[in-house]
C-alpha cells in the first residue's frame, strides 16, 4: 500500500506539488489523470525517491521512504525499491542486454539469486507477458509494445508488492497500447496494488478501483471511475475530460475540404 | 645524396629492443591510465562530494594544462630532491600514465553522461545500488561510446612516449639515437624510428576497431 501525506515539491522556483495527500489500498489500482505539468509523474516518482519530496512523508507498505526530504539511508531504501516496481514511459530496458537478461539480472545482482533460478523465473514472466518466444534476442529488435511488455516482466521480477506505471502507453503507436493495457490489467485482476499515471480513459474507466485527478500539482478530485466520469464535481475536471473528448474527436474528424479562395474574392470573373 | 639504410639494418636488433621497451611502456602507462582514468572520471560526475571532486578537478586541470616533459623532469630530476628516486622506467610509466589518465577521465566522464538517465533510473528502481546499476548497466554502454575516443589517446599515449626517451629509457626513439650517433645517418633511422611508431599506432587502432565491432555484433 502506497501512503502519501501532505506532500511538496518544487523544481527550483517552480512548485510541481502542493500539499498532496493520497492512498493507495493494498491490492487496488489508483489510476491518476491530469494535464501535462500537472505533477502526476512527480508524484508517482517522488514514491521510490527517484524525485526527492521537499515536504510530507511517503509510506510505502507501512515503510516510510521519505519523511521531510530525508530519504531512507541508501541500503534501506535500495531494498524498498527492490520492493516497488517502475515502469516508465520510455522503457528503459538495458540494450546491451538480452531481453531475458534484462529481467533476470536485478534478482542476480540484488537478491543473489542463482542465474539458472533466475532465468527460469525470467522466461516464466516473459511467457506470462506473451514474451516467451523472445527471450535471447536484444531489445532493439522489439516493438515498443514488446519493450514494455518486457520491462513489466523485468519490474515483477523483484516480486514487488507494489507497483507504479509512469505513462506506461504515451510512448507507444496506438495499435500496441491494448497489449501492455491487457497485462496491466491482469496484473491489476491478480491483486497487485498499482498507481498508474496515464491518459488512457478507457484502462480507468475499467480497471481503477479510484481515480485521481491532478492539476497544478494539486489534487482536484479523486472518487470511482464512474463518478469522475460521469458526474465530476469540479469545474477543473470537467475541463479535463471536455479536452480529451476535443482532442480525440479532433484526430478522428475528417478535415473540410477548403475553400476555394478565389471564390471569395468578389467581381473576380 | 644518397640513402644508405645499412645503419638501420645493422641495428635493427637494438630498434626491435627498443620497440618492446616502448610496447611495454605505454602499456602499463595504458593500464594506469585506465584506471585513473575511470575513477577520476566517475569522481568528476557528482560535484556534490566536495573534497574528492576538488581534488579530480585540480589534477584534470594541472595536467592538462601544462607539458609532459616538464611533469616527466619533475618526477626524474624532481622528486630526487626530496630522496625520492625512481626508477627511469617507473617515472616514465607513472608520467605518461598520470597525463594519458587526465584526458582518459574526460572520455569516461562524457562518454557516462551520455548514457540516457532513464538507464540509471531504471536500474535503481529495482533495488541496485549507485555502484551496482554504474557497473552493470551504465559503465558496459558507456564503454562502447568510449572507445573511438579512447583511440584517439591510446594513439597519443603510444607517440607521447618518444618522451621517455629523455629520462634515459631505452625505448625505440632511445635506440634509434644511438645508432644515429655512430653512424649519423639521422634521416634514414628516424624514417624507420617513424615507420615503427606508424605500425604501432596502427595496430593500436586495429584492436580498438576489432573490440568495437565485436561489441556492436554482440548487440544484434
Amino acid at each position: 500500500m502506497i501512503e502519501i501525506r501532505n506532500v511538496y515539491k518544487s523544481f527550483g522556483s517552480t512548485e510541481v506539488l502542493k500539499d498532496v495527500s493520497l492512498t493507495v489500498p493494498p491490492s487496488r489500482t489508483t489510476v491518476v489523470i491530469g494535464p501535462s505539468g500537472s505533477g502526476k509523474s512527480t508524484l508517482l516518482r517522488c514514491c521510490n525517491c527517484l524525485e526527492t519530496a521537499d515536504r510530507g512523508e511517503i509510506r510505502i507498505n507501512h515503510r516510510t521512504i521519505i519523511a521531510d526530504g530525508k530519504p531512507l539511508p541508501d541500503k534501506e531504501l535500495n531494498a524498498l525499491r527492490a520492493e516497488t516496481g517502475m515502469v516508465f514511459q520510455s522503457f528503459n530496458l538495458f540494450p546491451h542486454m538480452t531481453t531475458v537478461e534484462n529481467v533476470m539480472r536485478a534478482p542476480v545482482v540484488v537478491r543473489g539469486m542463482a542465474k539458472a533460478e533466475a532465468r527460469e523465473l525470467a522466461m516464466e514472466l516473459l511467457r506470462k507477458v506473451g514474451l516467451g518466444d523472445k527471450a535471447d534476442v536484444y531489445p532493439s529488435t522489439l516493438s515498443g509494445g514488446q519493450k514494455q511488455r518486457a520491462a513489466i516482466a523485468r519490474a515483477l521480477a523483484m516480486k514487488p508488492k507494489v507497483m507504479l506505471f509512469d505513462e506506461p502507453t504515451s510512448a507507444l503507436d496506438p495499435e500496441l497500447v491494448g497489449e501492455v493495457l491487457q497485462v496491466m490489467k491482469t496484473l491489476a485482476e491478480e491483486g497487485m496494488t498499482m498507481m498508474v499515471v496515464t491518459h488512457e480513459m478507457g484502462f480507468a474507466r475499467e480497471v481503477a478501483d479510484t481515480v485521481v485527478v491532478m492539476a497544478d500539482g494539486r489534487i482536484v478530485e479523486s472518487g470511482s471511475p464512474e463518478q469522475i466520469f460521469t458526474n465530476p464535481t469540479q469545474e477543473r475536471t470537467r475541463g479535463f475530460l471536455r479536452a480529451l473528448v476535443d482532442g480525440h474527436l479532433a484526430g478522428a474528424r475528417p478535415q473540410p475540404p477548403a475553400d476555394d479562395p478565389l471564390d471569395t474574392l468578389p467581381g473576380n470573373h | 645524396m644518397t640513402l644508405d639504410f645499412a645503419p638501420v639494418w645493422g641495428g635493427l636488433p637494438e630498434l626491435l629492443k627498443g620497440t618492446v621497451v616502448t610496447i611495454e611502456v605505454t602499456a602499463a602507462a595504458f593500464l594506469l591510465s585506465a584506471v585513473l582514468g575511470l575513477l577520476v572520471g566517475i569522481i568528476r560526475l557528482n560535484p556534490a562530494r566536495r573534497v574528492l571532486y576538488g581534488i579530480a578537478s585540480a589534477y584534470v586541470a594541472f595536467i592538462r594544462g601544462t607539458p609532459l616533459l616538464v611533469q616527466l623532469f619533475l618526477l626524474f630530476f624532481g622528486l630526487p630532491q626530496f630522496g625520492i628516486l625512481l626508477p627511469a622506467w617507473l617515472c616514465g610509466v607513472i608520467g605518461l600514465g598520470i597525463y594519458s589518465g587526465s584526458y582518459v577521465s574526460e572520455v569516461v566522464r562524457g562518454a557516462i553522461q551520455s548514457i540516457d538517465r532513464g538507464q540509471m533510473e531504471a536500474a535503481r528502481s529495482l533495488g541496485m545500488s549507485y555502484r551496482e546499476a554504474m557497473w552493470e548497466v551504465v559503465l558496459p554502454q558507456a564503454f562502447r561510446r568510449m572507445l573511438p575516443p579512447l583511440g584517439n589517446e591510446t594513439i597519443a599515449l603510444i607517440k607521447n612516449s618518444a618522451l621517455v626517451s629523455l629520462l634515459t629509457i631505452d625505448d625505440v626513439m632511445r635506440e634509434g639515437q644511438r645508432i644515429i650517433s655512430t653512424s649519423f645517418r639521422a634521416l634514414e633511422v628516424y624514417i624507420a624510428v617513424a615507420l615503427i611508431y606508424f605500425i604501432l599506432t596502427n595496430a593500436a587502432t586495429w584492436i580498438l576497431r576489432q573490440i568495437e565491432k565485436r561489441m556492436t555484433v554482440e548487440r544484434g
